[in-house]
């Protein structure tokens, strides 16, 4: 019932298409990145980045420019300060992400006040795929092409730096340069993202779906194309729910990432909790 | 012939070691022995280049560790790999083939009839598509010196590969390591007890903060030198032991 208005709104409305068309691409793409993401053990810092663009989106705001190209600067620089904070001190990368990404975050609170838009900060926190603009929708596919060409054509340097660093550095690998690639490619997945999820729970998208792959399979090509189903699947069904039920878009999608993450924890063929048990 | 000179190291204000100076000869088995805590790892790790020395060079035949990055095979300790990672044991063993291949380029079917033939050779070929997790630690340390194999490198390091592996790991390893010398390679051995270390090595390096002694075994493996690395009464223990068989 409630499905078959869903399908033909979705006929009837340009809004809602363009809605649907970039919640399918920000799954797909935080999808895929997620799951490098907490391979890596990288999970704060995926929260970190998504946190740090806030002020970002502010100064894009104020100055008129492009919230990609705003965001990405903020995203990087937080990801520089977190190493340099790190590498120079005796503090614990953990502490070092805290620190800087909770400054960032305040600082943007700060900025977002100024430009006078508390409608906007709302959006930007949890998500507001119902007024995505077609501009909005052009830059979310060239980010999708970006993360699906870094990702092809840097697939055996993302491997051996996630899986075994120490071997990547001994036969030269400038392994800091995939880790500073991969917090950009992070930081403009985030962006497209925050449309759909919002700021807070962007970190979801990254890791519940990708983390729900985990449970499926063995093999990295095949827990890129999981992850990236079921970010897809998500973004789907938390569209269709926010439609309904009016509920805020971020927290639909994320809810049911989360589902489909419980499901396959109890039942997943290679850890599930039933397996475990017999 | 592998030439370290003067290698400072310090975690800090602690020096670890303080102007080693080395040469580590091709064609031969190397050891590294020595107490915990003596400075093994670190020592090959500032060789490699994986944590920063206070002073020091290392070269080989000539030319900087630096230049000839990917004519070295270094075999981790097992308990630095992630085992739940989604790789098989095939393709972690090709990654040993990436060095060669450069940025950005994927490993062809050469690449894998080559990892499939270093399985072979360490006898893990029927292991080939299963997760790494579900080894043995004598197995998973077949794979990395699998992975070692494909890497044809001139110079191989292996950190405590012998620890906690059963006796057909070590003796398919050591045909390796064998076999390695043969082919004139330099290898070098990080080793932490002391059992069968005349079976194991050809020329040994006695380590505690520093080089205690080095040289062929037979030379070096005596009780004043394990006294002064280890301790007068586990040198006691040991040597007289070996007397009285």
């Amino acid at each position: 019932m409630k499905i078959a208005e869903f399908i033909s709104a979705l006929g009837k409305y340009d809004f809602l298409q363009s809605a649907m068309l970039t919640a399918i691409m920000v799954g797909v793409m935080s999808g895929i990145i997620g799951s490098f993401i907490i391979l890596r053990g990288m999970s704060l810092m995926g929260d970190a980045i998504s946190h740090s663009i806030l002020p970002g989106v502010a100064v894009a705001y104020m100055l008129g420019i492009n919230l990609l190209v705003g965001a990405s600067i903020f995203g990087v620089l937080a990801a520089l300060l977190i190493g340099f904070v790190s590498t120079h001190s005796k503090i614990k990368v953990d502490t070092s992400i805290g620190v800087v990404f909770s400054s960032f975050y305040a600082l943007g609170f700060i900025l977002i006040s100024m430009t006078e838009s508390s409608t906007n900060l709302h959006h930007i926190l949890f998500g507001n795929i119902l007024a995505v603009s077609n501009s909005d929708m052009m830059t979310t596919s060239v980010v999708l092409g970006i993360v699906i060409l870094f990702v092809t054509i840097g697939y055996k340097e993302l491997l051996i730096t996630s899986f075994d660093e120490t071997f990547a550095k001994t036969y030269g690998l400038k392994t800091q340069v995939i880790h500073y690639s991969l917090m950009l490619v992070l930081t403009l997945v985030t962006v497209s993202a925050l449309q759909t999820v919002g700021i807070i729970l962007v970190v979801a998208m990254l890791i519940t779906p990708a983390a729900t792959a985990f449970f499926w399979t063995n093999r990295l090509s095949v827990m890129l194309v999981f992850s990236a189903v079921f970010g897809t699947i998500a973004s789907i069904v938390g569209l269709y729910l926010s439609y309904t039920f009016n509920w805020a878009s971020g927290p639909a999608i994320v809810v049911v990432a989360a589902i489909l993450f419980l499901f396959s924890f109890i039942f997943s063929p290679k850890q599930g909790l039933i397996r475990l048990k017999k | 012939m592998l030439k370290v000179r003067n290698l400072s190291v310090s975690y800090g204000e602690t020096p670890v070691f303080s102007d080693l100076s080395i040469q580590i000869d091709s064609g031969k088995i190397t050891g590294i022995i020595g107490p915990n805590g003596a400075g093994k790892s670190t020592f090959i790790k500032a060789v490699l280049g994986l944590i920063k020395s206070q002073s020091g060079t290392s070269d080989y035949d000539g030319k900087p560790i630096k230049a000839i990055q990917k004519k070295i095979a270094y075999v981790e300790q097992r308990k630095d790999i992630d085992l739940t990672f989604p790789i098989s044991v095939f393709d972690v063993v090709l990654t040993g083939s990436y060095a060669q291949l450069g940025l950005f380029n994927m490993p062809g079917k050469k690449e894998k009839a080559a990892a499939m033939d270093s399985l072979n050779q360490v006898k893990m070929q029927a292991f080939a598509s299963r997760q790494i997790g579900n080894l043995s630690g004598g197995q998973l340390q077949r794979v990395f010196v699998a992975r070692a194999i494909l890497q044809q490198a001139d110079i191989v390091i292996l950190d405590e590969p012998f620890v906690g592996i059963d006796l057909q790991s070590e003796n398919a390893i050591m045909a390796i390591l064998k076999q390695w010398r043969n082919e004139n390679k330099t290898i070098l051995v990080v080793h932490h007890d002391l059992n069968k270390v005349h079976n194991y090595f050809d020329d040994l390096i006695i380590m505690n903060h520093g080089i205690v002694a080095s040289g062929p075994t037979e030379m070096v493996y005596n009780p004043e030198n394990i006294s002064k690395a280890f301790s007068a009464d586990l040198s006691s223990v040991l040597f007289s032991q070996k007397e009285g068989q």
